[in-house]
């Protein structure tokens, strides 16, 4: 190993991608630590408060692509305030003062300003790819700034972000220089775009291969873009409404089949069922479908649809589908790897909402399934039992039942021994989220066999300590654990405290623990971050140990306390 | 160990048929080893089984539960089951059984994103009025040829063509509409007839639609036409022959 120079090695190390492994070959001895650190172009970090901008710096000086991820899981759900903490702006003031020559940004559940986006936008001459996914706290300013500044832009990908839309003149930006573009995504915009200044944009970016619009993209601007860039592969329509037998229609029509190359569509944030045949000649080559934004579209018109995706791997759709629909699924997507259902009505009882049976379905019929997001009204024991049988490969297992604490409604059971089956089953199981009526028995069945979890999602589950201690003692590689509403203590929390670091992150939120419990995590683990969020009106917190804490976030760092933290976080 | 921990739930004799039943498959896998860690052997009665804390502190999401958790084994014995079933009484009382349960009192449950959630509602919006066919009233104007003023019909109280010419039929019956019934109609669709009609002075129903085209009443399902017909026209025959083109295009595909 000493003998080889230095530029071996690294080339060795450039055919390494995966973050672990590289994370591994640095440890072996100082001299690959020193070229692989040299070496390193990508870097993920996984929660941003786990190491600062100036550490990762001075260790890769030569980062090309950051990740980064900020709050918490559970913030989708609102159950961090908004103000917890997040913020890139300290990262890009970092790197924009190191010299690091930065090309690749994505963020995920970070708090974006227009500032920020500013000073990224002038600060790295090379800047090619803005991936923003859940943030928040930026406008059309500053995209306007990102469409201005970044020369040689390719990507500027804004998925599901809440955006403070003024008027989109921000499109008008991009200078008629840019003609990068590889991939465009502003679906989740609320505000109009310049429809011009879209037109010629797509008409000047020839490697354009992914272009997902907003709702406020009418149709005969759609059919204009699609007769420019027929090369797209991705698509996201906006707005799809239209009278089949319009002239309109047929010329959209004659677009879309010139666009050969699609074989990811999205969006229909605004669709008329009858339209959907105009969709039909390019069914055929999808690979990914996601309809879960179109309540509109259900029943035959659905179905119809799904029947011409023969070569489908990823779909994603809302629970009107139904169990008959998913069926169709089961019989027509043979190639089906990852499905998603989500509840169209999640503010209350679905009334069209999917049962295990359309599970089941789906299972006997698409053998590759290794991924799973599945919002129902109910499941039973004997159906997850025959889905572990038919569907080995579970990499994501996530089950939501609508109403958190239902039993198995034919047997009145508790859901322990589907899931058990589950994880017996499904020995590749890297993320599990679970629902229904469950007591501790899951969780011994979750510590015994799933040796693989990364990531368990837990709510209104268990009976005791035991639940949550099982887990901790079994799963070796665990990494986020994310539990609420469980009656788990101290006693669990304090058994193995030199776990938690081992793992990214540990939320508890409305379960038995109390301050003086945290403070000793805190105490012993000078390691961890303890946060308690106390999002009440005490103007101080009660410091009375016996009290139970609302909610707790710790995670493992290498830099200590936060400055940034609001008032409502208070760190250990 | 035996595995099972005993929850105050699962008890009841009437309830181990059905157990065993349920564990048919599993048995090979029923787990008899060792806790890692803990001691093994069990819990003395009831005492150190802690309940939920969900059910007294949160509110109570399991409504349509209750009344199967007073038939299941629960041991009556228990206080704190017992305590609990007079609050879940006391809940239950206090809300209308005809609303759904409380769940959406929740907070942040079922697990969906704000943005998620958010845009789903905007969308249901605009598709349930979609489905309703966009407003409840769609009343359009009537113009006939030769006649000294125009009318104005509700799409929407009809619910087909045939409906619609006998209701035209009334509105103008003091001029001759001719064979604007359900039988002219039909016609429409009938090549050889149609020429006949357009060189006749007969009357000929047209509608303009959402894109301004003068189009032939008939031709499209009900429901499309209510949806994109702006106002209708009685036109005389002989003015029709300038939409006979199209007309006898559209018969031609058909057959």
């Amino acid at each position: 190993m000493n003998y080889f120079p230095d530029e071996v090695l690294e080339h060795v190390f450039d055919s390494i991608a995966s973050h672990k492994d590289r994370n591994s070959v640095s440890l072996v001895c100082k001299s690959w630590y020193r070229i692989e650190r040299y070496s390193r172009r990508r870097v993920f970090i996984g929660n941003c408060y786990s190491i600062s901008p100036e550490r990762l710096i001075a260790r890769f000086p030569g980062l090309k692509s950051l990740t980064l991820k900020g709050k918490p899981h559970f913030a989708d759900f609102n159950l961090v305030p908004y103000d917890w903490g997040g913020f890139v702006y300290p990262w890009i003031k970092a790197l924009a003062e190191s010299g690091i020559g930065l090309e690749e940004l994505r963020l995920k559940r970070m708090v974006v300003s227009d500032e920020s986006l500013e000073l990224l936008s002038k600060s790295f001459a090379n800047f090619k790819s803005l991936v923003l996914v859940s943030c928040e706290g930026f406008s059309a300013d500053g995209l306007a700034a990102v469409a201005a500044n970044c020369r040689f832009l390719r990507e500027l990908d804004l998925q599901e972000n809440e955006v403070d839309d003024h008027r989109g003149h921000w499109l008008s930006c991009f200078p008629e220089s840019c003609t990068s573009l590889v991939s465009l995504n502003f679906a989740c915009l609320k505000g109009e775009v310049n429809l011009g200044a879209l037109e010629r944009l797509v008409s000047r970016s020839p490697n354009l291969k992914s272009l997902r619009l907003n709702r406020l993209v009418p149709l005969d601007t759609l059919q204009k873009l699609l007769m420019r860039a027929p090369q797209l592969v991705d698509l996201g329509i906006g707005s799809y409404v239209h009278d089949p037998s319009s002239e309109a229609s047929n010329k959209l029509k004659h677009a879309i089949q010139r666009c050969k190359s699609i074989v990811s569509l999205s969006g229909f944030l605004e669709v008329a069922p009858r339209c959907m045949s105009a969709i039909y000649p390019i069914c055929g080559n999808l690979t990914t479908l996601n309809l879960s934004y179109a309540p509109g579209l259900h029943g035959n018109k659905l179905t119809k649809l799904i029947q011409h995706c023969r070569k489908l791997q990823r779909l994603w759709i809302l629970d009107r589908i139904g169990d008959k629909g998913l069926g169709v699924v089961a019989s027509t997507c043979k190639e089906l790897q990852e499905l998603r259902v989500f509840p169209s009505d999640p503010f209350g009882a679905g009334n069209d909402a999917v049962t295990e049976e359309g599970l089941v379905l789906v299972s006997a019929g698409c053998p590759k399934l290794n991924s799973l997001l599945y919002f129902c009204q109910q499941m039973t024991n004997a159906a997850l039992i025959t889905v572990a049988r038919n569907c080995p490969n579970f990499i994501r297992f996530r089950l939501c039942i609508l109403d958190p604490v239902k039993p198995d409604p034919v047997t009145n059971q508790p859901l322990d021994e589907g899931f058990g089956a589950i994880v017996q089953s499904c020995k590749r199981l890297k993320r599990l989220s679970l629902s229904g009526l469950l007591t501790d028995q899951v969780f011994l069945y979750i510590g015994m066999y799933a040796e693989q979890l990364e990531m368990l999602s837990i709510a209104f589950a268990a009976d005791s300590d035991k639940g949550m201690l099982y887990v901790l003692n079994g799963c070796k590689k665990l990494r986020k654990l994310e539990i609420r509403d469980c009656p788990f203590g101290n006693s669990a929390l304090l058994e193995d405290v030199g776990k938690y670091e081992t793992m990214r992150s540990l939320w508890m939120s409305s379960c038995e623990v109390t301050l003086g419990g945290c403070k000793t995590v805190a105490e012993k683990m000078p390691s961890l971050n303890v946060e308690i969020i106390n999002e009440s009106d005490q103007t101080e917190f009660n410091l009375d140990e016996g009290q139970k804490v609302d909610k707790m976030y710790l995670y493992r760092t290498l830099v200590g306390h936060r400055k940034d933290a609001p008032e409502s976080v208070w760190i250990l | 160990m035996e595995v099972g921990l005993k929850m105050a739930m699962k008890g009841g004799g009437d309830h181990v048929g059905g157990c065993e039943k349920e564990k048919m498959g599993f048995e090979e896998t029923e787990l008899r080893l060792g806790l890692p860690g803990g001691g093994g052997g069990g819990e003395g009665g009831g005492g150190e089984v802690v309940r939920k804390r969900g059910f007294s502190e949160t509110v109570d999401l399991k409504l349509n539960l209750s009344s199967k958790q007073d038939t299941s084994g629960i041991d009556p014995n228990d206080e704190k089951v017992t305590g609990l079933n007079k609050e879940k009484n006391l809940l239950l009382s206090a809300i209308d059984p005809a609303k759904p349960p409380a769940k959406a009192q929740v907070v942040g449950w079922p697990p969906v994103r704000s943005f998620r959630k958010n845009m789903l509602a905007t969308a249901t919006q605009k598709s349930s009025t979609d489905e309703s066919g966009g407003e409840k009233v769609a009343f359009v104007k009537v113009s006939m040829d030769g006649a000294p003023y125009l009318r104005k019909v509700d799409l929407r109280m009809y619910t087909s063509y045939h409906q619609l010419s006998d209701a035209l039929a009334k509105m103008f019956s003091s001029f001759t509409i001719g064979n604007c019934g359900s039988q002219g109609v039909k016609d429409f669709m009938n090549e050889s007839k149609l020429m006949d009609l357009l060189n006749g002075s007969d009357y000929v129903p047209t509608y303009e639609d959402k894109d301004g085209d003068w189009m032939l009443v008939g031709d499209v399902p009900w429901e499309m036409f209510v949806e994109s017909c702006k106002r209708l026209r009685i036109m005389k025959g002989t003015e029709a022959i300038g939409l006979a083109p199209k007309a006898v295009e559209k018969c031609k595909k058909r057959s």
